[in-house]
């Protein structure tokens, strides 16, 4: 990869007895947006954090824009757009004043920021609500505003942490394309979520679980890990469905999805030939028995399986 | 928890519609929810969900219409509907210094259980949920996944036959995800009925049936499978195209492209079905000085659909 903009080598962060960050390597080039997938408590956070110079590392190396952090951190920081998950806008500053605010902590000179201010209104389709509070933005606009304060000193690496929380899809949606123009002019974006849906969206994607980074790749890469396939199934009555498709001896995993369930099987034909007749006899109607593409989900709840034997989760009864 | 008469509705909204001055935030929206189902009910921020909510669990009188929980008639009975009713989302409001069963005696407290009640229903909850081995910790010290039983519990503390779920499970890991899903669907099983409302497709997909809200409209209720196939047969496109970020900003602006998005070494789009040919789009992309090695057609998703629906109107 030519022009690498963020790198972590074997990163580790602890926090008393946790291992919050454990081992971490990533890089990201300019055009390049990577994902950090995973739930909770995975260490995405921390991640940013130590990539921003907001943390300092327990031991491995950061480095951004060709600076090394923490000894070079004010020059790297330059270079650092970050958006915290809970960042603070100033609700009653309107939003042109609040990127008049960021640009000041940045200090660029007032000619230039009023340039840079009226750039990013229309980069993020603000113009319009300039002079509005703040406060009175809807959740999406102000994940939008708090994108335009992060880029305000043109950044050329992107840290954002969970920045989609509670937007709604189609302001989700105009958010992801604000990024594509930013990837178009050579930024390097590192994107934090714990949604599987989203991790589709990424050029590559790490899947972390408790400050590991379980395995990295394209999406479509992704998909390609894993052992076995995904059938779909749709019967009635679903619950006796369930409980004979998950007694079959070569289904893995069941997930059910409103009237379809997805069976994860190390073979496929095994099962595409048992299931139907099983049914039959249990008096379950049949509507659909296919191949289906696995989801990423699929692939991470196989890799959770095969890297942690003891799970930190109850097992609840499944019949 | 079955209701006795199992083909009476559990939702009966005919022509449900709110006005606030001239701002029309709900109009005309008519559904019906069986027992039993799993319902998703979506739609922008400002759509008219949560007031369409408000006004299902009797606390918001609808200007015109009618909407009917269990046969109570949400207007002239809010007391009754609300005992019918259980609530849950993220933000539900766990007590973090009292432990499990201290939490789900609150809540017994606050639904007007008789200590007779509470003394069988507690156990049930403590079992359902798998927290019989936590009863003693406090909320403060769970983590995501048992903090989200333990509040689905206490929504469940009055045995509602209708329960609301608000983005559920935003957040937790998909194992703890997918055993809170499986604990849902065990409910719906037992008659239950569940109305969820999300923005997250990872549990949209999970419905039985799914309602789609725009501007106070509901655009569509029906199953997802239905959805996909009556919205978008066809429309949903993969393509395996370079440069792949210049190929993005061209095709959103080409009429008849409802959404254009990076899918990880791919560009996925949607088309107004009809819109195009894969041959015309694939001409129009090599004009557009763009490299075109392939056009797939790809199964769908319910933000698809969603999409679609909102850049309609």
């Amino acid at each position: 990869m030519d022009n690498i903009l963020l790198e972590t080598h074997d990163l580790v962060k602890t926090f008393g007895a946790t291992r919050a960050v454990d081992g971490l390597n990533l890089q990201v080039g300019a055009g390049e947006m990577v994902g950090l997938v995973g739930p909770d408590g995975a260490g995405k956070t921390t991640a940013m954090r130590l990539l921003c110079g907001a943390l300092k590392p327990t031991s491995g190396r950061v480095r951004v824009a060709g600076y090394d952090l923490p000894q070079m951190v004010e020059k790297a920081r330059e270079h650092i757009g970050y958006l915290a998950q809970a960042f603070s806008l100033y609700g009653d500053l309107t939003v042109a004043e609040n990127l008049e605010f960021f640009g000041e902590v940045f200090d660029i000179p007032d000619k230039e920021l009023r340039a840079r201010s009226q750039e990013l209104l229309r980069f993020a389709g603000l113009e319009r609500f300039a002079d509005r509070p703040a406060i009175a933005l809807s959740g999406g606009m102000q994940k939008k505003l708090g994108l335009a304060t992060a880029l305000v000193h043109r950044p050329k690496v992107l840290l954002l942490d969970e920045p989609t929380g509670g937007v709604d899809p189609v302001a989700r949606e105009e958010f992801w394309h604000l990024l594509i123009g930013l990837l178009r002019g050579g930024s390097a974006v590192l994107v934090s979520t714990p949604y599987m849906d989203e991790a589709m969206r990424f050029n590559r994607v790490f899947f972390m679980n408790k400050g590991r980074a379980l395995t990295d790749g394209t999406p479509r890469g992704l998909i390609g890990l894993l052992d076995g396939h995904v059938l779909e199934l749709a019967a009635e009555p679903q619950m006796q469905a369930r409980a004979i498709a998950g007694a079959d001896p070569d289904v893995e995993d069941v997930n059910a999805f409103g009237d379809r369930l997805h069976l994860r099987v190390r073979d496929a034909a095994g099962p595409m030939s048992r299931l139907p007749g099983k049914l039959a006899e249990a008096n379950i109607s049949l509507i659909h028995l296919k191949l289906v593409t696995p989801s990423l989900e699929d692939v991470f709840m196989q890799l959770l399986e095969t890297s942690q034997h003891g799970a930190s989760q109850p097992a609840i009864a499944r019949s | 928890m079955v209701p006795a008469n199992p083909q009476s509705p559990v939702l009966n909204v005919q022509g449900l519609t709110k006005r606030f001055g001239s701002f029309t935030a709900v109009d005309g929206v008519t559904f019906q929810v069986m027992p039993g189902q799993v319902v998703g009910y979506l739609g922008p921020n400002g759509s008219g969900k949560t007031t369409t909510i408000r006004m299902l669990c009797g606390l918001l009188r609808p200007t015109a219409g009618t909407a009917q929980v269990m046969g109570l008639d949400v207007v002239q009975h809010p007391e009754g509907v609300k005992r019918k009713i259980g609530y849950m989302s993220q933000k539900f409001a766990l007590y973090d210094d009292l432990t499990v069963r201290e939490n789900l005696e609150f809540y017994a407290g606050v639904y007007d259980l008789t200590v007779q009640e509470e003394r069988q229903r507690l156990p049930e909850i403590l079992a359902m949920a798998g927290l019989e081995t936590r009863t003693e910790s406090t909320a403060a010290d769970l983590s995501g996944g048992w903090r989200q039983r333990l509040a689905l519990g206490c929504a469940l503390v009055h045995r509602p036959p209708l329960l609301f779920l608000d983005e559920p499970t935003s957040g937790v890991d998909p194992v703890a995800r997918r055993e809170f899903w499986d604990l849902i669907y065990k409910l719906a099983a037992g008659g239950t009925t569940i109305f969820v409302t999300t923005h997250y497709m990872d549990e949209a997909e999970h419905c039985g049936r799914v309602g789609f809200m725009h501007s106070g409209h509901l655009l569509d209720f029906d199953t997802p499978r239905a959805l996909k196939a009556k919205h978008l047969q066809g429309a949903a496109w993969s393509l395996n195209v370079t440069p792949l970020l210049d190929a993005i900003e061209l095709l959103v602006t080409l009429p008849g492209v409802a959404q254009a998005r990076l899918h990880g070494d791919r560009v996925q789009i949607i088309i107004t079905p009809g819109a195009w040919t894969p041959d015309g789009l694939r001409a129009r992309l090599v004009e557009g000085g763009l490299r075109i090695n392939g056009i797939d057609a790809v199964e769908p998703t319910l933000e698809d659909v969603f999409t679609l629906l909102a850049h309609r109107g």
